[in-house]
């Protein structure tokens, strides 16, 4: 078996492209004056930021969908538990400064009459175990998710479903007041992170920035993962899942591993994603969103991880585009998208180009054919 | 007013009324025997002369007894003020537009001055008034103002009405008017303190069997000071009232249930059929389902507008054109998107999410994104009570509805030769193949009819929800569970896993509210799946294990 190397060529040019741009970015919308036709204005820093933190999001899907065969209809739900847990910290910062000047509970529980923190909400003021939270709670929900339907050999189809109605459940359970998350406003109004006014134009380039570095160590986590050993296995699991089991592999540990650490990915997303919106409500546990998350990756291509992040900032940038000058045309296109991807372009836009390119370089007799993560569904 | 006055008849016309007559008489029997007028009131009403307070309240309390349509004259004419007397010669008028008239014979009198004085009313007589209208409505020949007066009394519980009462149960002849009269008096008796305590306690056991929430107040408002006996068997009427009533709720429970069961039934079961066939969920299910109610809100509309008499067979004519309409829309889809995406299930779901948007879009920008008006023919308008529970004409024709259709499908399935070749491709797809069956066209005529299936869903559907492009995202979630719950490729693991959820939703309410109810029963399915990964009843053999 050959080597793959960590990086690979396309890996590469993402990562210089994703970092340049962390630098880049910051430094066009700092220095260049406002009239410059590079400078980055103000208000796009958090929406490229937002941009990132779904391209790891994205990334964090295909991990499971590309490289474990899971087709996951509720990584919204991940996303939106990590957001949560980012949330409740934002929400704690506030004390006395809200509506109601309470130091301890936020405005909305103030309203709701509650008399006192909830136990869940404790720890939350502190900034390391809220961090630890983003991750450890999307992790166990994936976890005993998982652990229970890997273990029951729930595939295909079916979990895609019970995904669904697991992001569909926890949906219902936040719009409810008395859970003690704020019902359908969800969490918003925060005023500062570690410190720092949340809504500065600093604070917004440092987010951006992290969420930039977020997005080159999980794009760096996960093909280290899929490039191992474990790697190979995972995808074996994908491609001929009974045939692994015969071999004496334990898929169900493999699949658990992948979809777990998907998860906590997701939650960073969810993190990093809060500060830079200012709000999080329970819509993001809407079951549409998260087929739409699995359209971007389908846009960039499946099994490839830059394709997932990639997909996640085209078919977001589309949709900002489109809302903003044809908001009735948003749905169409998006419909069509899902339609026309799934029709002519199984493997995404990167597969596009590396088509492109592959018959570009190979006018000479062809080469013996490239290995390829190409999913056989 | 129907006055049944013997009326002399000439024999052929007899033999021709009297089937009618006996109609009349079973109808209006309960016109009790002293309504018939044979009673002269003029002796009393000759009291109102007196120009008395205490006469007036007097005559007033006598002519209430007699129940005579005459007497509901006279005290309506006393209360508007059109009572005159004549003081010199003591006789008592009704002024009525066309002259005076004789209170006892309604007759008009001629030679009758006109600028005789009223019968003058005070506070204690109008409240006398008041009481001798409620007692005459009690004894009023119409068994409809009777069964009012009766429940009014009953809502009231006036002790004053206790006599009225009595005589009014002692000429009642209809079984259901005496029942409500009997009530009332019983509700009358649990208040009057002075009233024997053993006919107290038959009023308790009387109100305690009618067994709804309004006994149970009525029962709590047993006065603090009673005899500890009465106060006991209150609490035992109360407590076996509130069993009654647990009973009904739960039986309005599972009502509620077969209902949603039936709702779930009718969206799940064409997803139900595609997926066991093709082996695609089809997300753009919900979206027909949508299609069909808009189908329905078109038909109507064209009613409307071109033959308004044609509206109560609305839904009948939108039925085959929804079915026919969605059912093209799903052959297109199928022909233009899933036929691509074979042996690709999961793509399959995403490319019908895709056109799922699309639909959903082009709805909106057709209807616009407000619900639209879809009315109910007549005969689905309405409800009718069954013990303590309401049931209401649309659930239960959505009931009936969803089990034709299932039915139907079954039949098809099992007897046609469509069915033969589906059921032959849910089960060995390739092994069909190879016996000569045109399989591509079997997933086309299956997607076309799950499609139709979902279409003529919503038009049952248009009935009980709103009709807007959402309509189709409220059940798509729900379609799916069912149809995981049940089983792939058997209709009775369907018909089995609706309304096993619709009603396990609707009994989780009442303990966990709607919400946490439906959040629990996602969680059962999420559960339940780990336990049996194919659903309630999968289909065995090697095929479905790709």
């Amino acid at each position: 078996m050959n080597r793959t190397r960590i990086i690979d060529r396309t890996g590469g040019i993402f990562l210089i492209v994703v970092l340049a741009a962390a630098v880049l970015i910051p430094a066009s919308n700092l220095l260049l004056p406002p009239g410059n036709p590079l400078h980055v204005p103000d208000y796009m820093i958090p929406l490229l930021g937002k941009y990132l933190t779904y391209a790891l999001l994205a990334v964090s899907v295909d991990l499971v969908w590309g490289y474990c065969g899971v087709l996951s209809l509720g990584h919204g739900a991940f996303f939106a538990l990590g957001g949560y847990a980012m949330g409740m910290y934002l929400m704690r910062q506030i004390g006395p400064r809200g509506v109601y000047g309470n130091p301890v509970l936020p405005d909305f529980m103030v309203f709701l009459n509650y008399k006192e923190l909830p136990w869940f909400w404790y720890g939350f003021d502190m900034f390391p175990f809220a961090m630890l939270m983003v991750v450890l709670v999307p992790g166990a929900l994936a976890f005993v998710f998982g652990w229970f339907a890997f273990r029951s050999r729930v595939t295909g189809v079916y979990l895609s479903i019970i995904t669904q109605a697991m992001t569909f459940a926890l949906m219902l359970a936040f719009f409810r007041n008395d859970m003690g998350f704020g019902g359908n406003n969800g969490l918003t109004d925060f005023k500062d992170i570690l410190g720092f006014p949340i809504s500065a134009p600093s604070t917004r380039l440092a987010l951006f920035v992290l969420s930039a570095l977020a997005l080159a160590a999980g794009y760096l986590l996960c093909r280290a993962l899929v490039t191992s050993k474990y790697g190979k296995v995972l995808v074996a699991v994908r491609d001929a899942e009974s045939r692994t089991r015969f071999l004496g592999y334990r898929v169900e540990n493999y699949k658990l591993v992948a979809w777990v650490l998907s998860a906590m990915l997701a939650g960073v997303a969810g993190a990093l994603y809060v500060p830079q919106v200012g709000i999080i409500n329970p819509s993001e546990f809407a079951p549409a969103q998260s087929i739409e998350m699995v359209i971007w990756v389908a846009v960039g291509g499946r099994g490839t991880l830059v394709g997932a992040a990639l997909g996640a900032l085209i078919v977001n940038a589309g949709k900002t585009w489109f809302t903003g000058v044809l908001p009735e045309a948003w749905l169409f296109a998006l419909g069509a998208l899902f339609v026309l991807v799934t029709l002519f372009l199984p493997k995404g836009v990167l597969g596009l180009a590396a088509s492109i390119s592959q018959r570009w370089n190979a006018r000479p007799p062809s080469t013996a054919p490239t290995p390829s993560a190409t999913p056989a569904e | 007013m129907m006055r049944l006055r013997p009326v002399p008849l000439s024999s052929p016309l007899r033999l021709f009324l009297l089937p009618f007559l006996a109609m009349l008489l079973a109808v209006f029997a309960a016109a009790p025997v002293k309504a018939q007028g044979q009673v002269d009131i003029s002796p009393i009403v000759a009291k109102f002369a007196n120009d008395s307070y205490s006469d007036t309240s007097d005559a007033l309390v006598a002519l209430s007894a007699t129940g005579s349509p005459r007497a509901a004259a006279v005290v309506d004419a006393l209360a508007a003020g059109n009572l005159v007397f004549d003081p010199a010669t003591k006789a008592v008028y009704i002024r009525t537009p066309a002259g005076m008239a004789d209170p006892a014979t309604g007759a008009i009198v001629a030679g009758v001055p006109a600028n005789l004085p009223a019968v003058r009313t005070n506070n204690r007589v109008r409240r006398t008034i008041e009481a001798a209208v409620g007692a005459l409505s009690l004894l009023n020949p119409d068994p409809g103002r009777r069964m009012d007066a009766a429940n009014a009394v009953f809502k009231s519980r006036d002790a004053a009405a206790l006599a009225t009462v009595e005589s009014a149960i002692a000429k009642e002849s209809l079984p259901a008017i005496k029942e409500a009269l009997e009530q009332a008096r019983a509700a009358i008796l649990i208040g009057k303190a002075d009233a024997p305590e053993a006919e107290r306690r038959v009023a308790i056991q009387k109100i305690a069997a009618r067994g709804d929430q309004e006994s149970i107040s009525l029962l709590r408002s047993l006065p603090a000071d009673s005899p500890p006996a009465l106060k006991s068997a209150a609490e035992a009427g109360i407590a076996k009232v509130e069993q009654n009533l647990k009973f009904w709720a739960v039986a309005q429970n599972v009502w509620y249930g077969l209902s949603l069961g039936s709702v779930l039934l009718l969206a799940a079961i064409g997803l139900a059929i595609t997926f066991g066939v093709m082996g695609v969920i089809n997300m753009a299910h919900g979206e027909m389902v949508m299609l069909g109610a808009y189908t329905t809100f078109v038909v109507q509309e064209l009613i409307r507008q071109k033959a308004p008499y044609l509206f109560d067979w609305s839904l009948t004519i939108a039925l085959p054109l929804a079915f026919l309409f969605t059912g093209l829309v799903g052959i297109l889809i199928e022909r233009t998107v899933i036929r691509f995406l074979y042996g690709r299930p999961l793509e399959t779901l995403l490319a019908t999410w895709g056109v799922s948007l699309i639909l959903q879009q082009a709805v909106r920008s057709v209807f616009g994104p407000t619900n639209q008006e879809v009315g109910a023919p007549s005969w689905m308008s309405g409800a009718f009570q069954v013990g303590q529970m309401s049931i209401t004409y649309n659930r239960l024709w959505i009931i009936v509805f969803a089990l034709m259709v299932f039915f139907t499908l079954l039949l098809v399935l099992r007897r046609t030769p469509l069915g033969l070749y589906v059921r032959a491709v849910t089960q060995n797809r390739r092994m069909a193949a190879a016996m000569g069956i045109r399989t591509g066209r079997i997933d086309a005529l299956t997607f076309g009819l799950g499609s139709g299936i979902a279409g003529i869903a919503g038009v049952a559907l248009s009935q009980i929800d709103n009709v807007s492009p959402n309509l189709g995202q409220g059940y798509i979630i729900d379609s799916f569970m069912v149809v995981v719950f049940g089983g792939v490729g058997n209709l009775w693991g369907t018909l089995v896993g609706a309304f096993t959820l619709g009603v396990a939703n609707k009994l989780l309410e009442p303990f966990a509210g709607a919400v946490l109810g439906k959040i629990l029963l996602l969680v059962f399915i999420i559960l339940f799946i780990q336990k049996r990964p194919r659903g309630l009843f999968a289909l065995k053999g090697r095929a479905v294990e790709s």
